[in-house]
């Protein structure tokens, strides 16, 4: 973990990211709102939200699937957004990979796992014989746990977590830099989620990766980031890394996400709040709401009056912590 | 609780089977529940342990393949193992007994209004007119809480967000007033937010209308929210049951361990989150000894070999395990889940991480 705010090496910037969608009316629906972060190399960045957030449509913007409409996304110092070379393209393909949710729907279930894991070395002839592609998907399927007998075999002969693991392998022989993960893991069992974020944890440290971590959920979340986004709405309501944004939340909106987790405890359960997100009760004056630096690496998104209120409660927390 | 309450639906050594292509799966194992008149009894377990299929058969919901070859289930001096055709659930499917499902998109109708859709069923069961039925359907549709409720009555469900098309569905659901309600994870496909709003939602009219309500589930965070008593199915069995504080704090058996030891909840950033190796077992072959053997790093050498007994743990608590065998070895709950609640009101209290103001 790099935790020194000192030098850390940026890998990826969203710059003033909106996305739109055409819908067939004058108006157009804004499915992303102004995302501005930088992501760091070798860290996890967590894109937490409920669905309808914009998490996914910005996910995919950074893998050039959606284009933005307005703003830029830097990788590893180039603009990789908008319009590029083809050859610059292929370039954000390789180095940006993805790992979906549902491991049943993302495999072609009429082609053996062989071809699945192979398909990016097809597309970018990233082999130099048959005999080097196969090593190579073999070491792939090894590094995720799997057989390299498992060669042969259709997605359905697996079991979800198996069938996660061939996405993994995907995406991993690619030999990629930066991993988009959108929701890697809510499609699976509570026993086998486990495994696959340890599985993501060891990968992430052998191959120096970088990624970008898609959930709804805080839990899961506060266990594999680094550092935390909350989206709502298309607008990021609160940055932090993990520990602070757990420890003192700020924006009302991540305040009711974190009241919503379900503790696995009946007497926690039993007297245990659930604080409703009430946007009523913001500053409701029509000023311009911005994404503020509040303390080093922490940012929460307000107007004005809303930021003295933040520094007011978060001052009086830091007191307390004395 | 208190002895004296009544049993209001009672399952005996109940047996699924599956005709799937020339093979039989077993889907079901012998499994016996009897649910208390109000009780919230919740039922947890992964994919593919079978709980879902078990609860069907309380209502005739099996798929076509699938046959109850053994057991009963017994409500009202009835039993229902035995009720062949649509025309013998009648009174029972969705007046008596009624079910939520997961998506609410897939149990409603796209075609058809909401009020529609409510209105049919009480006019179905009650066999009233159509302006009492709406006014029924109006007055339901405010209970479960939707706002201008007359307003949007004759609305599509495309109209409708998530949360708001399970409270409809809910208001079908409990339309007829029924005994008991199954919620078949009823809030796997909402939002957390939304997923607190609904599970508030179904005890509340628990207490106001006072059925009994049978959770289907794979969190254990909401298991801990909702029930009264937990049973955790695995490989198509009930192997421990008991009051929720029981199963929480004092779990028998190694499998509800390693459930409850794998949630990310307890994980500590940094290290290996707990995890349970192998796979579940499949179910067309003949299951040898505890369904559970092959993952437990506790198993001892009469699991491979004989299925074991219920253990009493006490009046109210069983477990289908040999580690309670008196001449078993003694063996301590892994360390995450020692002290469960001290943990976890450390994580909620001042300075945890899920202490919300």
């Amino acid at each position: 973990m790099s935790n020194e705010t000192a030098e850390r090496e940026v890998i990826l910037s969203v710059r003033h990211v909106s996305i739109s969608f055409d819908t067939g009316h004058k108006k157009k629906f804004v499915a992303v709102k102004d995302a501005n972060f930088d992501i760091y190399k070798g860290e996890t960045f967590a894109l937490v939200g409920e669905s309808g957030s914009g998490k996914t449509t910005l996910g995919r913007a950074i893998l050039r699937i959606n284009p933005c409409s307005e703003g830029e996304i830097i990788f590893e110092g180039k603009r990789i957004s908008g319009n590029i070379s083809r050859e610059e393209d292929r370039n954000v393909v390789r180095n940006i990979q993805m790992i979906f949710q549902d491991p049943a729907a993302s495999l072609n279930e009429r082609a053996t796992i062989e071809y699945c894991v192979s398909e990016g070395l097809y597309n970018f002839h990233l082999y130099e014989s048959e005999a080097d592609r196969i090593a190579k998907v073999d070491k792939a399927l090894q590094d995720v746990g799997l057989l390299p007998e498992h060669k042969s075999r259709y997605p359905h002969e697996f079991s979800g977590g198996q069938r996660q693991r061939v996405g993994i392998a995907r995406a991993m022989i690619m030999n990629p830099k930066f991993i988009v993960a959108d929701e890697p893991i809510s499609a699976l069992d509570v026993s086998i989620r486990a495994q696959v974020l340890n599985l993501m944890n060891k990968l992430k440290a052998e191959k120096n990766l970088t990624y970008l971590f898609i959930a709804h959920d805080l839990s899961v979340v506060r266990f594999i980031a680094d550092r935390i986004a909350v989206i709502h709405l298309g607008e990021i309501v609160e940055i932090a890394d993990s520990e602070t944004l757990f420890q003192v939340p700020l924006h009302p909106y991540t305040i009711s996400l974190l009241s919503s987790v379900p503790m696995p405890d009946p007497i926690v359960e039993r007297t245990r709040k659930h604080i409703d997100y009430d946007p009523s009760k913001l500053d409701q004056s029509g000023a311009k709401r911005e994404l503020r630096e509040i303390r080093p690496g922490h940012f929460v998104f307000a107007t004005d009056s809303e930021f003295e209120g933040y520094e007011e409660k978060l001052r009086s927390m830091e007191q307390e912590a004395k | 609780m208190d002895e004296t309450r009544n049993v209001i639906i009672s399952a005996k050594d109940v047996e699924v089977k599956f005709r799937v292509r020339d093979k039989y799966l077993t889907a079901i194992r012998g499994v016996s529940l009897d649910l208390y008149e109000g009780e919230t009894f919740a039922i947890v377990g992964e994919s593919g342990s079978g709980k879902s299929v078990f609860t069907k058969t309380f209502t005739g919901m099996l798929e076509s393949n699938g046959t109850i070859s053994k057991g009963s289930v017994m409500f009202h001096g009835k039993d229902l193992t035995k009720l062949k055709t649509d025309k013998d659930w009648e009174g029972i499917r969705g007046a008596k007994i009624s079910t939520i499902f997961q998506d609410p998109m897939t149990s409603l109708n796209p075609i058809r209004t909401i009020g529609s859709q409510i209105t049919e069923v009480i006019e179905k069961h009650q066999g009233i007119s159509k302006a009492e039925a709406k006014k029924q359907a109006i007055e339901m549709m405010e209970r479960v809480g939707i706002a201008n409720a007359a307003d949007r009555f004759d609305e599509y469900p495309f109209q409708y967000s998530g949360g708001m098309r399970q409270r409809i569905v809910i208001a079908i659901a409990l339309a007829c007033h029924p005994e008991i309600l199954i919620c078949d994870e009823p809030t796997t496909a909402l939002d957390v937010t939304i997923q607190a709003q609904i599970i508030t939602l179904i005890r509340d009219l628990q207490k106001e209308l006072g059925f009994t309500t049978l959770y289907i589930t794979h969190d254990l965070g909401v298991v801990a929210n909702v029930a009264n008593r937990v049973g955790v199915m695995y490989g198509g069995q009930i192997i421990e049951y008991g009051t929720v504080e029981e199963v929480f704090f004092d779990p028998r058996h190694p499998y509800t361990w390693a459930l409850l030891s794998s949630l990310p909840q307890l994980g500590i950033k940094g290290e290996e989150l707990f995890y349970i190796t192998g796979t579940p077992p499949s179910l067309f072959n003949e299951i040898k000894g505890d369904a559970f053997a092959p993952r437990n790093e506790h198993a001892l050498k009469v699991d491979f070999v004989q299925e074991p007994p219920f253990f009493k743990v006490s009046d109210t608590h069983y477990a289908k395990t040999w580690l309670l065998d008196p001449r078993a070895p003694k063996l301590e709950k892994p360390e995450v889940i020692q002290d469960l609640h001290e943990k976890i009101k450390k994580m909620t209290d001042k300075g945890g991480a899920f202490h919300v103001e």
